[in-house]
């Protein structure tokens, strides 16, 4: 399935760049190579990446200019790369349209796992009219869903939450995407409504709801619906 | 590096003795003499040029030749500093440039005529006040000025000359004075020396001998300068055996007290009082009593020159309040053992003097018992053309506008009782008198005493004409209508002065009470503020309140004067009036407005002085264009001194916290490099190792162990390097706390799972009590928190061994506790382990001795508290607990579409 997909690596660092390409290498995937900004914007555009590695700390540009330059012409997949300590510009990033992140020190495995979900995401395909995830089973079209094939009853926010987490499966949303999405741009900032209805949400659907299998949280960003 | 902290004893004492040379003040020499052309300034450049012949380094800051051919030859050969030019409503006036001279810093300056007014821009009003800041500078100044222009010879020199002496000097620049060289001419050899044309050129010789130089005057100004250097020598005499402690005829401890109005008479008196002063070896105090008197303007700006005047000439000033003058002035002489009063001879009317109960002196003398008091008298041709712009009396102050009000309400009183009169006859005369003298009364409390004694007067008048019979004529028929009447007269005149006085008792009191209130709110408020913003705050807005001004706070920072005002001033200060209060900040005077320094400044400024140094500088601007009166400027200077040394606690305090911090810190750089150059060595020597086999290691089991080797250390190292990263920001205060609503449950679920390497070895049972509130923290910093814990659990229980995390509401906290089942600790350490870099001894490898630690720290930032305990069943149990602040807003059904 990786056969073949350009993946451009921007980064500054020369050890990452290495190792990111040894592995990608050996996944299948072509790897391309940037060591600034305006170098990156340059082969994004001339190669056409299916997937674009982005490291936020770039020597002559801030790595959100670079996603947003990007962002004006392509709907490639961005997964950015970026220290601890910095969420506020993890969450621009994913707001300015980012699809995913992560955080230095990282492993490869981490990384695959995350292009695998971004490329899929990226590859259209008639919606899945049932989504499937460890014992929940959804029904898209009949609104119906099921853990362990016992039906669950959700109030329409909550299956209006959860109908936004499949259709984005494996990626990270932001706090601020789903409150959106779901109830509005002028809601945007109440975060609270979130912990209220994923826990109940978690209630309904997890197994140990005080071990989320299923709905993660990532901490200080959003959440994130586990796949397969 | 930590050694650069603490300096050679040997700099150090050499940097001391630097700094006192620097600050040692220069020495002044004045060359007195009786008048011009005396040779003054010959004499004085004769002597430098010998000083010069020796080495010294002299200068002439400002020497005036008046083209005097011999004078100008002697500057020849003597460094000149150029004259600073100043133009000036279209003149060019020459100034002494007084910063090239500092910039120069000679060891001995010339500075010719003390006495010299500087021209209007100048830094200084006064020449003598030049010289003063250079012999702070640590130069030796030589100076020229004649006897008639020092302030306690000025009358006198205008009682001889007949000229009035308008450059004059406050005596107490003399005292200064380290040596006093008399340039002594006979009068004929004057008059001589004018006549060759020495002193003044051809066209000014002659009116100039007719007037100033007739050998009448020179001969009293030539006793007058032989007197006043025969009087310094002898004050030199007593100060030596002073010092030595030589036994002398030492004079009774003599007391003076001068009672200062805002007339122009006083200057007279103050002077009069620091000569007596003077040869009593006494010191003097310049009293003056507020009565809660409304004064004119001018009268205000006259007292304070007459304050001022007192200030300069030595006088210690204090300003009373009271009603009464002559009783205000004597518990103050008892109070302070004054053995002699000094005050003015009046210059009332008799019928005023009879009006006010008897003067002034009277009731002082009467009242003295053993104090002296002299009476000095005023001199006519000098107080007369003042009177005109004293304005009205003080006293009967009242405007017109209060006289018409008064007499408008007792014609509007007097017609009401004619109606009243016409329409029910029954009422009869004797109750509209009633009614008269109750207006009277009225317009006594609310007007003053001058409208009512005008209305008493009024209303007698129109009563006895309106309504005694027989009505409409002065006549009274009846003899005890006569008596009625003369008693309303004397009743009505009575109670208006008694009810006036009492009113203005009143104001008088509350007057003292509101500064009395004001000073103990600055004392209470700056003693319990928590810190220099909110002292300097609150003692802003008091003196903003109570004095009607703009309000400026400039705080030194590492020794320069910091470009902006502090943010509790209400007012922006321009260029020029930083570089006042810079001056202000380095001399430790006020300056700026109403001051003689820099005086066309919009403010005024004040030093913040303490005892040790200045503290701040402190500016003024005036909203109404009038000065503060003498009373207001002394609760104004006792505010001042208050604030000043409250700044100055705080900035030992800061010193001290931040001296505290440096022990601190640098006990923990000790500690950090021990403890973190062998944590980080561990790790990186295990990658370096590990990664160093990977390249000869050939079976695949051993490169697999060699990579997961890699893995562990890296994270360890990781680990380490984000501790040490939480702790500095924690340390250095920049964390932010990204507070929002949060489930504790969900915290715990992802610290759970983030941290699963703990799970793999030990059994995790999480109980979280159901319907939790949320609550305002930090969601990744609660969640560190819970890793480290849940780590530090791990390292301490043995495998297989559960560990527990539980979460409940307790007494309006939320509590998550970590309960392990491991050995515990050892309960005399139950509070070390929270210190940096410890680490219970004989503890597994591996850990930082950060953890605990950083995890407190932020517990605590989000007010919240850690603590350790051993539990009963064995292992230990680490709580947090943070506090339910609020709940959050209601949650909303999304609406959809």
């Amino acid at each position: 399935m990786s056969e073949g997909l350009q993946v451009l690596v921007i980064d500054d660092e020369v050890q990452i760049r290495r190792f990111l390409r040894i592995s990608l290498a050996g996944s299948g995937y072509d790897a391309h190579e940037a060591a600034d900004g305006a170098t990156g914007i340059l082969k994004a555009a001339q190669l056409r990446p299916d997937v674009i590695i982005l490291d936020m700390g770039l020597p002559d540009m801030d790595g959100l200019d670079v996603l947003r330059r990007i962002r004006e012409w392509t709907q490639t997949p961005v997964i950015i790369l970026s220290v601890r300590d910095s969420d506020q510009d993890k969450v621009a990033a994913l707001d300015a349209g980012a699809d995913d992140y992560l955080t230095k020190p990282f492993s490869t495995d981490e990384l695959l796992a995350r292009i695998r979900v971004a490329v899929r995401h990226a590859i259209p395909v008639e919606e899945a009219q049932v989504f499937r995830s460890g014992d929940l089973q959804v029904d898209l079209t009949r609104r119906l869903v099921t853990v362990k094939s016992e039906p669950v009853r959700l109030t329409p926010t909550e299956y209006a939450l959860l109908r936004l987490m499949i259709q984005h499966a494996g990626k990270v949303l932001t706090h601020r995407q789903i409150l959106r999405e779901v109830w509005g741009r002028e809601y945007e900032h109440e975060t609270h409504y979130l912990r209220v209805y994923f826990a109940q949400l978690r209630q309904k659907l997890e197994a140990d709801p005080a071990r989320p299998a299923l709905i993660l949280t990532e901490p200080g960003i959003g959440y994130r619906l586990k796949v397969g | 590096m930590l050694d650069d902290q603490r300096p050679d004893p040997d700099a150090l004492l050499a940097a001391i003795q630097k700094a006192e040379e620097a600050k040692a003040r220069g020495r002044l020499k004045v060359f007195l003499g009786m008048a011009a052309g005396v040779g003054k300034t010959y004499a004085m450049l004769e002597a430098a040029r010998q000083r010069k012949a020796e080495g010294v380094d002299v200068v002439i800051g400002i020497v005036e030749t008046h083209r005097r051919a011999e004078t100008e030859a002697l500057i020849a050969g003597l460094d000149v500093v150029p004259r600073r030019r100043i133009e000036y409503r279209g003149a060019v006036l020459e100034e002494m440039d007084i910063d090239a001279v500092l910039a120069r810093k000679p060891q001995l300056a010339l500075v010719d005529e003390l006495a010299h007014s500087n021209a209007p821009e100048s830094r200084h009003g006064k020449r003598y006040l030049d010289v003063i800041e250079l012999l702070e500078a640590g130069i030796d100044v030589w100076t020229t000025v004649n006897v008639q222009h020092f302030e306690s010879r000025a009358d006198t020199v205008e009682q001889i000359t007949g000229i009035r002496v308008q450059e004059t000097l406050p005596d107490s620049v003399l005292d200064l004075a380290n040596e006093i060289e008399l340039i002594d001419l006979s009068p004929d050899d004057l008059r001589k020396r004018l006549a060759e044309g020495k002193v003044y050129t051809a066209e000014r010789i002659e009116t100039a001998a007719k007037n100033f130089f007739r050998v009448g005057n020179l001969t009293a100004l030539r006793e007058m300068a032989l007197r006043l250097t025969a009087e310094r020598v002898d004050h030199q005499l007593q100060d030596y055996m002073t010092i030595k402690q030589i036994a002398g005829p030492w004079k009774s401890g003599e007391h003076l007290m001068v009672a200062v109005s805002s007339s122009p008479f006083s200057e007279k008196l103050i002077r009069w009082t620091r000569r007596m002063a003077y040869n009593l070896e006494a010191s003097w105090l310049a009293v003056y009593v507020e009565t809660g008197a409304t004064t004119a303007q001018q009268a205000q700006d006259q007292l304070a020159r007459n304050l001022s005047l007192a200030r300069s000439l030595g006088a210690e000033v204090i300003t009373v309040t009271g009603h009464e003058v002559s009783e205000a002035l004597l518990r103050l002489a008892y109070q302070r053992n004054v053995t002699q009063i000094v005050i003015g001879k009046p210059q009332h009317t008799a019928l005023q003097t009879l009006l006010r109960g008897g003067s002034l002196v009277d009731r002082v003398i009467r009242a003295s018992g053993e104090i002296d008091v002299y009476v000095v008298t005023g001199d006519e041709q000098q107080s007369r053309p003042d009177r005109r712009f004293l304005g009205p009396k003080p006293r009967l102050h009242s405007s017109l506008g209060d006289y018409l009000l008064a007499i408008a309400i007792v014609i509007a009183v007097t017609a009401v009782d004619l109606l009243l009169t016409t329409s029910q006859p029954w009422l009869g005369y004797q109750a509209v008198g009633l009614t008269e003298l109750l207006a009277v009364l009225l317009i006594a409390v609310y007007i003053g005493r001058g409208p009512a004694l005008a209305a008493a007067t009024l209303s007698a008048v129109s009563w006895n004409f309106l309504f005694i019979e027989p009505r409409w004529t002065f006549i009274i028929s009846q003899a005890q209508d006569v008596i009625l009447f003369f008693l309303y007269f004397i009743i009505a005149i009575f109670a208006g002065n008694l009810t006036a006085r009492l009113r203005a008792q009143e104001q008088l009191a509350r007057y003292t009470a509101d500064r009395t209130l004001a000073l103990y709110t600055l004392a209470h408020e700056t003693a319990t503020a928590v810190n220099m913003d909110d002292v300097l705050r609150t003692a802003v807005e008091q003196i903003r309140r109570i004095f009607q001004v703009d309000v400026a706070v400039i705080l030194p920072s590492s020794g320069r004067l910091s470009d902006d005002a502090h943010p509790c001033s209400t007012m922006a200060l321009d260029d020029k009036e930083r570089s006042v209060a810079l001056w202000v900040l380095e001399h430790g005077k006020p300056a700026g407005r109403y001051t003689d320094t820099l005086p066309l400044s919009a403010s005024q400024f004040f030093p913040l002085l303490t005892p040790n140094r200045t503290v701040g500088v402190m500016g003024i601007r005036y909203r109404r264009e009038e000065r503060l009166t003498a009373d207001e400027m002394a609760l104004l200077e006792t505010f001042i001194n208050q604030i000043a040394l409250v700044i100055e606690r705080e900035m030992l305090d800061e010193a001290a916290q931040q001296s505290a911090m440096m022990r601190e810190s640098e006990r923990l750089y000790t500690t950090l490099l021990n403890s973190i150059s062998h944590e980080l060595r561990t790790p990186i020597a295990a990658i370096k190792g590990a990664a160093s086999s990977l390249t000869s290691a050939t079976s695949e089991p051993d490169r697999r162990t060699l990579v997961r080797d890699i893995h562990s250390a890296t994270d360890r190292l990781n680990r380490l390097v984000e501790n040490l990263l939480d702790m500095s920001r924690l340390e250095s205060g920049r964390l932010q706390i990204k507070r929002d609503w949060c489930d504790i449950g969900e915290i715990i679920g992802v610290a759970v799972k983030n941290f699963d390497a703990c799970a793999e070895t030990h059994p995790i049972d999480i109980q979280i009590q159901p319907d939790l509130p949320l609550i305002q923290v930090d969601f990744v910093l609660i969640e560190q928190i819970v890793v480290n814990l849940l780590e530090n659990a791990c390292s301490y229980s043995p495998a297989e061994r559960p560990i527990r995390i539980r979460a409940e509401l307790d007494n309006g906290s939320v509590v998550i506790a970590v309960e392990d089942s491991g050995s515990g600790i050892p309960a005399d350490k139950l509070e070390a382990i929270f210190e940096k870099f410890y680490r219970v001894p004989g503890t597994p490898t591996g850990g930082t001795g950060l953890g605990l630690s950083i995890s407190r720290g932020l517990v605590e930032a989000h007010g919240g508290t850690l603590t350790a305990a051993n539990r009963p069943e064995g292992g230990a149990r680490f709580q947090v607990r943070l506090p339910v602040q609020g709940s959050p807003p209601p949650v909303k059904e999304a609406e959809l579409g």
